[in-house]
C-alpha cells in the first residue's frame, strides 16, 4: 500500500494574505449596539467555501490510507483530495452547492441582534455576487430564485441562531450543508418497532445504523453523523447540526456516548458503501452523539448527515476587537 | 481507467460494464429539471445534433462571465439524478444520447432505457465541484440561458479527461443495487433483524 500523504495546500499566511480585512482592522466592542461585523463575516464565508478543516482533510486522507490501492474508493477519495487541494489553490468553491447557508452567533449582553442580522444578510449576498455562494433560496412553491440568497422575508435563509452569553467577544460559527445530504437525514420516534429499537441507547444505535444504510452514498459518503437523543422534533434537529460542528476526532465528554460513537464508527465502516456509494471500506468519518432532555410520552433520535465536504469554520471577535478565524 | 471520447457509439457503449471507470473527453451538455422537462414536453428538434451520441450531465454549475463575454466554470459536480426518473429514458431514446453523468443512480425506467438504446449512467464524485469544473476546457455555448436561469440552463461544454464511474450499464446491471444488497445484509446483522 502505497501511503497517501497530507496534501499541500496553501500556507495561512497565505490564506490571511488574500483576507477582505485589513491586518490591522479590529471590531469596536466598545460600542456593542454599533458593532459592524459585515466585512469579517464576508471573510468568513470565503474561508469556508474554498478550504475544508484540518481534521476533515486529516480524515479523509487517513481513510484512504487503509482502501485497497487502485480500488474505486482509493482512487474516489483520491479524487476528493484533489478538489481541496484545487479549491483551496482558486480560492473556488469546494463543491457547486454552496449549501444552506447556518450561522451560530454567540454574543454578549448589548449586541443588537436585528444588526448583526442584516450584517450577515449582506455579507451572504455580496459573496452570492462574487460567486462564492451559489443562489440557493428559492421559494417552496414557485421555485423562483431572487439570485442573492436571501427570502425576502429574512426568515428561512440565510439561517441564524442566536445565543447570549456571558464572556466577551463574540463567536460566529458557519456551516455551509449541501442539499444532497440534507435530504438523507432521518428523525425517529422511539420504540420503532420496524427495526426494533427501544427507549434506550441500543435504540439508538440502531436508528444510526437503519439511517446510514438508507442514506447509501446519497448524501455524498463519506459522511459525517450529527445525531441528537431527546428534545422536542424541533430543538432535536437544531442540535444534532450544531454537534457536526465538534472537530473530527475529538471525543465527547460523556464516557457512555464517546463508546458509542467509537463503536459505531467501526459498525459503519463494515456495512461496505464506502465513497460515494461505490463499495469500501470508508462510509463515515465521524458520530457525534448528543443527549437533551424530552418529554416523557416523546423520545426523538434525530440524524443530519453532513457530505464529506464538511464546510465549517469558527470566527472569533476576541476582546481586542481582532478577528481570528479557524 | 479507459479513456472514451464522443461521439460515443453504440458498440462503446454497450462495451462499458458496470464497476469500469472511465475518462470521458469530448462533448457534455448540462440538463437538469427544467431542462428535462422541457425536453419531454417540446421535443425540440435543435436539441437533437447537440445531443445525439453524446452525454447529459445533471448539474447546475457554478459560472464566471468575463468581460469578453465568454463564460467559464467555477465549480461543476453533479446533482442528485433521481429527480430526473420519469424524462430520462425517454430524453435517451427520442435524442440517443449515450451517457447521464450524475450521482446517486437511478431507477429502473431509466436502467431499462439505458438496455433498449444502449447507453451507460455515469457516477461523477459529488463534491469534487472545482476539480470537475477544472475539466472543463471549453463552454462551446448555452442555451435556453434567458428563460431557465443558469442552473438550469443547457450549457454546452468540452470536458477532458473527466473522472466517472460506470455505475449502471446497458446489461441492466447497478452497482447501486449491488452495494445496497449487501449494505442491507450487513445492517440486518448489526441490528439483529431476521
Amino acid at each position: 500500500m502505497t501511503a497517501c500523504p497530507l496534501p499541500n495546500l496553501t500556507t495561512l499566511e497565505t490564506v490571511a494574505s488574500k483576507s477582505l480585512l485589513p491586518t490591522d482592522w479590529r471590531a469596536d466592542l466598545g460600542d456593542l449596539a454599533g458593532l459592524d461585523l459585515t466585512l469579517a463575516v464576508t471573510e468568513l464565508i470565503r474561508r469556508t467555501t474554498s478550504r475544508l478543516p484540518q481534521d476533515v482533510i486529516e480524515a479523509l486522507v487517513d481513510h484512504r490510507n487503509q482502501e485497497e490501492e487502485g480500488s474505486r474508493a482509493a482512487n474516489t477519495l483520491d479524487t476528493m483530495i484533489e478538489n481541496i487541494v484545487l479549491a483551496d489553490d482558486h480560492v473556488s468553491p469546494l463543491c457547486q452547492d454552496t449549501g444552506t447557508v447556518i450561522f451560530w452567533v454567540r454574543h454578549p449582553f448589548g449586541v443588537s441582534q436585528r444588526r448583526i442580522k442584516e450584517q450577515i444578510r449582506q455579507a451572504v449576498a455580496d459573496c452570492t455576487k462574487r460567486s462564492w455562494l451559489r443562489p440557493n433560496c428559492v421559494e417552496a412553491l414557485s421555485g423562483k430564485n431572487p439570485g442573492n440568497n436571501m427570502d425576502p422575508f429574512g426568515e428561512t435563509h440565510p439561517v441564524i441562531h442566536f445565543e447570549e452569553r456571558e464572556e466577551p467577544g463574540i463567536e460566529i460559527s458557519i456551516m455551509l450543508k449541501g442539499g444532497g445530504c440534507e435530504n438523507v437525514g432521518a428523525q425517529y420516534r422511539l420504540p420503532d418497532a420496524a427495526i426494533g429499537a427501544g427507549r434506550d441507547l441500543g435504540g439508538v444505535r440502531k436508528c444510526i445504523i437503519d439511517a446510514v444504510n438508507k442514506a447509501q452514498g446519497q448524501g455524498c459518503s463519506p459522511g459525517i453523523l450529527g445525531v441528537a437523543i431527546g428534545g422536542d422534533r424541533v430543538v432535536s434537529f437544531e442540535r444534532s447540526k450544531e454537534v457536526i460542528l465538534r472537530k473530527l476526532g475529538t471525543s465527547n465528554p460523556d464516557p457512555k456516548l464517546d463508546a458509542m460513537e467509537k463503536r459505531l464508527m467501526e459498525e459503519l465502516n463494515t456495512l461496505g458503501i464506502g465513497p460515494m456509494g461505490y463499495g469500501g471500506h470508508t462510509t463515515v468519518l465521524g458520530v457525534h452523539l448528543s443527549e437533551m432532555w424530552r418529554h416523557p410520552a416523546s423520545f426523538y433520535v434525530s440524524i443530519s448527515y453532513m457530505c464529506w465536504s464538511s464546510r465549517r469554520m469558527d470566527l472569533t471577535i476576541e476582546p481586542n476587537g481582532a478577528a481570528i478565524y479557524r | 481507467m479507459k479513456r472514451i471520447t464522443t461521439p460515443i457509439s453504440e458498440e462503446v457503449a454497450r462495451d462499458l460494464k458496470v464497476g469500469d471507470e472511465i475518462l470521458l473527453n469530448g462533448r457534455v451538455v448540462l440538463s437538469r429539471d427544467t431542462g428535462h422537462k422541457f425536453m419531454v414536453e417540446q421535443r425540440p428538434e435543435w436539441l437533437k445534433p447537440i445531443l445525439e451520441e453524446a452525454v447529459i450531465y445533471h448539474c447546475g454549475p457554478v459560472v464566471a462571465r468575463h468581460d469578453d463575454g465568454t463564460w467559464s466554470f467555477v465549480s461543476s459536480g453533479p446533482t442528485t439524478s433521481i429527480r430526473e426518473e420519469p424524462y430520462q429514458a425517454d430524453v435517451l431514446e427520442t435524442y440517443k444520447v449515450r451517457g447521464v453523468i450524475g450521482k446517486g443512480g437511478m431507477g429502473k425506467k431509466t436502467s431499462d432505457g439505458l438496455v433498449k438504446v444502449g447507453a451507460v449512467y455515469l457516477h461523477a464524485t459529488g463534491g469534487a465541484g472545482s476539480l470537475l469544473a477544472e475539466r472543463v476546457k471549453r463552454v462551446v455555448d448555452v442555451k435556453m440561458l434567458e428563460e431557465f436561469g443558469s442552473p438550469e440552463a443547457f450549457w454546452i461544454i468540452e470536458v477532458e479527461d473527466f473522472p466517472l464511474v460506470v455505475t449502471m450499464d446497458s446489461h441492466g446491471g447497478s452497482l447501486h443495487e449491488v452495494v445496497a444488497k449487501s449494505s442491507m445484509e450487513r445492517a440486518k446483522e448489526l441490528m439483529a433483524i431476521k
